[in-house]
């Protein structure tokens, strides 16, 4: 229930009082509404929940979270080198 | 698959790995409790065991929510499955866990009309194309599925859908994670905090851990590099002898939250005053219950459910593994009288499931292993 993968929006529309997308996760495609993401849009990534999205994945951040594991990492090889 | 295939780089978790060895004092043996039943279950997938140094141990916590549903509760649930002309909705992780007469499949092969959803904006899509009928959604869940429960009830009201109830157990991580720090058998170092739960609760629910009980919080992602950097975290902090609240899982989580999804739940949800977890027995202000304003789709108030309080078989020792108190081997129905296909507790159906995880990757391993060639 807590696990969940993150998809990529492929369109957006309005039906009635929600805003629904059709999200593509790997393979396949479901739809998700949008109500907790109301600045998501095409193209963005998103991690859904049952059938909603709660969270817009931020690009910045996972690079720099990326970064600092190469960092990290790159400290360890030194240290090994060292040795 | 991005930001999945990137967060699983062997070369970098070789070093992630090396680098928590750096890390770590050998002088000192380390308890850091994944809370998340989401984290358990990457932990033994990725055999992430494996790449920690053998002093530091995982200790798996109460964030699962199938498994913290007190056999009462499901039976319930079948209780006003069983009353004429009622739909029974739930996420299909519910289908097979035991209640005392049988699971919801057993329930449903002996004829109740029961349906796996896979949103509860789809049971109540079932409830307006079958207006005869009164579809009850069992909601189940953290933080991570109440604000969908709460935003589909907000829509029945806002379409007045009256053949939809929903039946609710939904809970609240912080009480679980003071429960624990309460109970007297139980020493954690630093914890692994959840991922998705703080999306939309955020990261400020987590301070006191750090101001009050001095234990060092890494909110944490689910892939293995996510997994062993805030390990990394946790022991960095340590090692300077600091105790904060830190976001390894910024990509996703905010540390404010989701306000659009905390303000559903404040709209729809009020805080029972106290819910029983199995295993851990009574937490107070652990649990939601519906507004008196949503009482037309409370299915607690408009069935009557026995409410009976069963205890769960002697030998089972789910709540010591819930509160990390045994590992799942440990139990000694584990394996023989309790396995995947003949569950006798919670904690061996759900995916996020300390057991049917161990059992699923780990007993396996070992099982192969052993086989004479
Ligand atoms: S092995 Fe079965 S009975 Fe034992 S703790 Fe796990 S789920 Fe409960």
């Amino acid at each position: 229930m807590c696990l969940a993968i993150p998809g990529k929006i492929l369109e957006a529309s309005s039906v009635g009082l929600n805003r629904i997308a059709t999200v593509q996760f790997g393979g396949i495609t479901r739809q998700i509404y949008l109500d907790f993401v109301p600045d998501a849009n095409p193209g963005d990534y998103v991690l859904a929940h049952v059938g909603f999205a709660l969270s817009v994945i931020d690009q910045g951040e996972a690079e720099r979270t990326y970064a600092l594991l190469e960092e990290m990492g790159a400290l360890a090889e030194d240290e090994r080198g060292e040795r | 698959m991005k930001y999945i295939d990137e967060f699983r780089e062997p070369e970098l978790i070789a070093r992630t790995s090396a680098e928590i060895r750096r890390l770590a004092d050998p002088a000192r043996h380390y308890r850091f409790m994944e809370v998340c039943g989401g984290h358990t279950h990457a932990i033994y997938r990725f055999g992430l065991k494996d790449l920690l140094p053998p002093n530091i141990e995982l200790v798996h916590g109460p964030g699962c929510p199938v498994c913290v549903l007190p056999m009462g509760r499901i039976d319930d649930g079948l209780a006003i499955a069983a009353q004429g002309g009622v739909v029974f909705t739930a996420f299909g992780d519910m289908m097979r866990v035991p209640g005392t007469q049988g699971s919801p499949l057993e329930h449903k092969a002996r004829g109740a009309d029961i349906r796996i959803v896979y949103s509860p904006a789809d049971a109540l899509k079932l409830a307006r194309a079958n207006p005869e009928k009164h579809v009850m959604f069992f909601a189940i869940g953290f933080e991570t599925t109440a604000p969908s429960t709460a935003l589909t009830l907000m829509r029945a009201n806002a379409e007045g859908v009256r053949n939809f109830s929903v039946f609710c157990n939904h809970v609240t991580i912080i009480p679980a994670i003071r429960a624990i720090l309460d109970s007297p058998d139980m020493r954690i170092d630093a914890f692994i905090g959840p991922g998705h739960v703080s999306t939309v609760i955020g990261c400020r629910p987590y301070e006191w851990i750090a101001r009050h009980e001095g234990k060092p919080i890494v909110v944490s992602g689910f892939e293995p590099l996510d997994v062993l950097q805030s390990v990394a975290m946790l022991l960095r902090q340590l090692r300077a002898k600091e105790a904060k609240v830190e976001n390894q899982y910024r990509r996703v989580v905010p540390w404010e939250g989701n306000r659009a999804a905390l303000r559903a739940m404040a709209e729809v949800f009020t805080l029972r005053s106290y819910f029983e977890w199995r295993g851990m027995g009574f937490i107070s202000q652990s649990a939601l219950a519906l507004r008196d304003s949503y009482a037309e789709w409370d299915a607690e108030r408009r069935f009557s459910v026995p409410g009976i309080r069963v205890t769960d078989p002697k030998a089972a020792q789910c709540g010591e593994v819930l509160k990390g108190v045994l590992k799942p081997a440990q139990c000694k129905l584990f394996g023989n009288e309790c396995t995947p296909e003949r569950p006798v507790g919670a904690l061996m159906v759900s995916s996020e499931g300390a057991c049917a995880a161990y059992y699923q990757y780990e007993h396996r391993k070992s099982a192969l292993v052993s086989i004479p060639a």
